[in-house]
């Protein structure tokens, strides 16, 4: 290792110049070549031998990862690179294509301030390619591009060479038009891909080459003689002339901007606080002697090590034993070490300045989007948004019953490492519910409770995650409290769709400025009135305080939302989460003694209401969405279409290139089960295909009752569907 | 018939003849003892006393589920409380709904801390103002709440120049000291910048009615100190002192001259 040891050291000696650091992602669609364009950037950093590159799959170092042939974790890597005599270092965080694992994406791209997007030649942008662009341009992530494949462009669908610069133009302004779209302001500002300048690079991960406008100038080699190396075979030349990780890595360079520049832009984008501060200054200005804030994308649990906390230091400087404030925690966590990482191995500095990528150990109060800082009244981080919500949920149990301990203890560790995954605890049967993105996830996050934390698990089969709403009103439902000297009228409404995706992008919590959460809600489509009575926020659902001047109102509203978000959390129509409800508390009686309207009074009087009322309100159940995107040649489409069509799919679009068929479907999860093989057979195992989350849907009127049934059945309720007066208590 | 009987402040004795009587009649004897507790009896003393089984209620069934009421219709029931029956809130409620049954009803009082108070500290009643409870703080969506009615209630009173009783939260077997609710209002009072609380004189009383009683006046601060020993515990802040209730408090309550001799009017 003594290789990679000496990589450190000119790492560090260029880590206190933020002008020379670049802080990068590569994003990309599911198989487009990402972690192959990772290798060729290592390889040329010294750090794998060339000839392994593309081959060896460095930064899939979870032998999981390297068996299903995809990336799971978002890895970091550091190394150096040098351009007209100058030293740059490099931060690189490769990031999973799978849909199931997105949540790594949105967290990366947290970390860095420019992302290499790279798109396969013959496929062109696809629909994850429109997913990661949009995540970094929202996190304020400048794009360049790396158009992969060019090969498979030229010998698979036999591109003429005049056609070559046309093809390629085409996937350019495809991606182009997305960015604009995006985020106009910052296409106009220079975000925009050119060619000509440089901010685009085509070439093969798989052999090694690629080439970009500055690079043909330099070498004297165009698209010509690209296409005859192509034709002829004699690619290894080629890389040999215009190495990869040169072309790449000089675009980096010179486009992507370094923690200094990019950091006063980005720092409005992810911070809320005061930007006169000291701390938001140093953030601004990249001020190693500021206050610490350090933001944490990546929780890893080594056996070792502990509990590796990885994310990026915006200012200050971290160093062992300093002690940090962790958001949300009252007492500090006194760092024991700093590291740079290196793919699955940390190598310790001494210290690490505002600007970098670190690696801290000794933050155990520390989850993935905590904000920690040596200023105890800093405010945090905006939180970091996932897109996708979790579908899938399974049962685990410890084989062995002396295990049970160390299951309680796993779950919290991979719930600390991957933040997409929720652990629940089912409180009539005590088993542990884990719910994830999909089938895959899950899968993958099982076997490796089982191999890494040696806990042989029991798993019950997958089962689809549902939500419980509404679509009609009610109301002013009662709900009287058990002593009967407290009354509550609420009455319940959907909320506008607009509203429900604001909240479920996190646009609005209770802790922002009043008037500006006030605006967007006004905005969404919501009433002026309702918007300044917001009085709670549960998942995607509102709590209204619609009365004026009630006594005692104000020490009891903590208990009224606690029912409201009860309701909520276990919904009355088979205690699923509810979400896009509108509850408007209208009306209040209070008993005038503390005494008795305490808990025990309060919560169940507004949960029942709240029950009642939502049974009340036309009650629906909604199904998770995925669309799933099919390529498949178009003799075996009819075999696709029709595994589409037997699982209640619909198809959104179809379009031809070439001799493929691009299909665009959506799909109820709970019919993607099993998808994987019958797709394979119907095809011969031709189609390749990918999915993403698609949003929650109600089910048709004739499955809810149904599936209704199921889930109550299941939980070991009453299966037959509730009525308003089961929760109601008689008077 | 539904009888509600009370049975007075401390121990089985406390009971009027009238209701021992009833409850030896009776065919089915109930009670109910979380709004309050006979401290100085258990149930088997009770029995004894009765010649009858005692049967305990919890919350749930008298107020969401009082299934044993349908006996009353054609049976005589006694339900026991301690104290003096519908001081308690919530027995009234029950009352009016055996009524809507057509289930006759009958109170038969006894004594309770409400009138107790006068002749254990000497404050007189008519001085006395709306009474409130102090319950214990709870934790609602991973905040500590402290009702701030308590406190509201007694600055309003003594703005009116008038006497507060403040109950103490009973829950299961956990009894509020006389410490913890002082604690409590001073908590409160802090929150809103309000010294004046510390110094306030106000009364702890400890197991009234029986032959232990400690009775014990001072500034709110050092009664959140003093040791009261067992249950129940009561508390007073009354407002400014006719000359007489000065007097009774040093007598009767063991009160510090310089105090008393601040508060009164």
């Amino acid at each position: 290792m003594g290789k990679r040891k000496k990589i450190a050291e000119r790492v560090t000696t260029l880590m206190d110049k933020p002008e020379r650091i670049r802080n990068i992602g590569i994003v990309a669609h599911i198989d487009h070549g990402k972690t192959t364009l990772s290798d060729n950037l290592l390889a040329g950093a010294g750090m794998i031998s060339m000839d392994l590159a593309g081959r060896q799959l460095f930064m899939d170092f979870d032998p999981l990862e390297q068996t299903r042939g995809i990336t799971i974790d978002a890895a970091n890597v550091s190394m150096v690179h040098e351009v007209n005599g100058q030293e740059y270092l490099i931060n690189m965080i490769d990031t999973p294509g799978h849909v199931d694992f997105g949540g790594d994406v949105t967290r990366s791209m947290r970390a860095v301030d420019g992302a290499v997007v790279v798109v396969d030649a013959v496929e062109g942008a696809m629909p994850q390619t429109e997913t990661v662009l949009r995540q970094a341009i929202r996190e304020g992530v400048r794009p360049v591009l790396f158009i992969n494949k060019v090969d498979r462009m030229i010998n698979e669908l036999r591109v003429e060479k005049k056609e070559m610069a046309v093809r390629l133009g085409k996937v350019i302004d495809n991606i182009n038009n997305l960015i604009r779209n995006m985020d106009e302001e910052k296409y106009n500002a220079g975000w925009r891909m050119d060619a000509a300048v440089g901010s685009v690079t085509f070439g093969s991960a798989l052999y090694n080459w690629a080439i970009s406008v500055p690079m043909m100038k330099k070498t004297g080699i165009g698209f010509d003689q690209v296409y005859d190396h192509c034709k002829s075979e004699s690619m290894k030349e080629l890389a040999d002339k215009c190495p990869l990780y040169i072309a790449v890595n000089d675009m980096v360079v010179k486009f992507l901007p370094s923690p200094s520049e990019a950091q006063k832009d980005r720092v409005k984008v992810i911070w809320h606080g005061d930007w006169d501060s000291p701390v938001g200054k140093a953030m601004a200005t990249c001020d190693p002697t500021g206050p610490v804030a350090f933001m944490i994308t990546k929780i890893k649990i080594d056996p070792h090590a502990g509990e590796i906390a990885t994310g990026r230091l915006f200012s200050g400087t971290l160093a062992r034993g300093m002690e940090l404030y962790v958001s949300g925690v009252a007492n500090t966590n006194r760092v024991q070490s700093t590291g740079i990482m290196m793919g699955a191995e940390r190598v310790e500095v001494d210290s690490i300045l505002a600007g970098n990528i670190a690696a801290v150990t000794g933050l155990r109060d520390a989850m993935v989007g905590s904000t920690v800082t040596t200023d105890a009244g800093m405010t945090a981080f905006e939180q970091i948004k996932h897109v996708s919500e979790p579908v899938m949920t399974v049962a685990v149990e410890a084989k062995n019953t002396r295990d049970l301990p160390k299951l309680v203890e796993v779950l919290r560790q991979v719930a600390k490492e991957d933040p997409t995954l929720q652990i629940n605890i089912n409180e009539e049967t005590g088993e542990h519910l884990m719910a994830g993105m999909g089938e895959l996830h899950l899968d993958i996050v099982t076997t490796r409770i089982q191999r890494d934390k040696g806990v042989e698990l029991k798993t019950s089969p997958p089962i689809v995650v549902y939500r419980e709403s509404i679509i009609g009103e009610a109301g002013p439902v009662e709900g009287k409290s058990p002593n009967h000297h407290n009354r509550f009228y609420i009455e319940l409404e959907p909320l506008k769709p607009g509203v429900v995706e604001a909240l479920k992008a996190g646009q609005i919590n209770m802790k922002m400025d009043e008037l500006a959460r006030r605006n967007i809600l006004i905005d969404k489509g919501m009433d002026k009135g309702e918007a300044k009575n917001l009085a709670g926020i549960y998942g995607s659902n509102l709590f209204l305080n619609m009365t004026k001047g009630v006594q005692y109102l104000k020490e009891t509203m903590e208990l009224i939302l606690e029912g409201f978000e009860e309701s909520l959390r276990n919904g009355p129509i088979a205690r699923e989460p509810a979400q896009g409800v509108k509850a408007k508390l209208v009306d209040v009686k209070l008993h005038e003694d503390a005494i008795h309207r305490g808990p025990a009074q309060v919560i169940p009087a507004v949960r029942q209401a709240m029950q009642a009322g939502i049974l009340m309100a036309e009650p629906a159940l909604l199904e998770p969405f995925q669309n799933v995107f099919i390529q498949v040649p178009q003799d075996q489409m009819s075999g696709a279409m029709s595994e589409i069509q037997g699982r209640r799919g619909m198809i959104l679009s179809m379009e031809t290139q070439g001799d493929m068929i691009m299909l665009k479907s959506k799909m109820p999860v709970s019919q993607m089960f099993g998808f994987a093989g019958a797709i394979r057979s119907a095809t011969e195992g031709r189609a390749l295909w990918s999915t993403e989350f698609a949003g929650f849907e109600p089910l048709p009127p004739n499955l809810m009752l149904e599936t209704v049934r199921e889930i109550r059945t299941r939980k070991g309720l009453k299966p037959e569907m509730p009525k308003p007066s089961d929760y109601l208590k008689a008077a | 018939m539904l009888f509600f009987i009370g049975l007075g402040l401390y121990d089985e004795k406390d009971i009027s003849i009238r209701g021992l009587e009833t409850i030896r009649a009776a065919d089915e004897v109930y009670a109910e003892f979380y709004t309050s507790h006979l401290i100085g009896a258990s149930v088997q003393d009770l029995e004894k006393i009765y010649g009858k089984k005692v049967n305990i209620l919890s919350r749930n069934e008298v107020e969401e589920n009082p299934s044993w009421l349908i006996n009353a219709k054609d049976m005589d029931l006694a339900f026991l409380v301690g104290g003096d029956p519908m001081i308690s809130t919530t027995h009234l409620d029950l009352r009016l709904r055996a009524i809507e049954m057509g289930i006759k009803t009958r109170v038969i009082h006894s004594s309770s801390i409400v009138t107790a108070i006068s002749g254990l500290t000497g404050l007189q009643n008519y001085r006395f103002s709306r009474s409130t409870t102090i319950p214990f703080p709870y934790t609602s969506r991973g905040n500590r709440v402290v009702p701030e009615t308590p406190y509201n209630v007694l600055k309003e009173n003594l703005e009116r120049n008038l006497h507060t009783m403040l109950f103490l939260d009973i829950e299961d077997t956990r009894y509020m000291t006389i410490n913890e609710g002082a604690t409590l209002l001073l908590e409160t009072a802090e929150s809103f910048d309000d010294e004046s609380l510390k110094d306030q004189l106000s009364i702890g009383i400890a197991r009234a009615g029986s032959e232990q009683a400690t009775i014990k006046a001072d500034i709110l601060e050092n009664l959140r100190k003093f040791d009261f020993g067992d249950p129940l515990h009561f508390l007073i802040v009354p407002a400014k002192l006719h000359f007489m209730e000065a007097r009774a408090l040093l007598v009767l309550a063991e009160a510090p001259q310089d105090v008393t001799d601040k508060a009164i009017y």
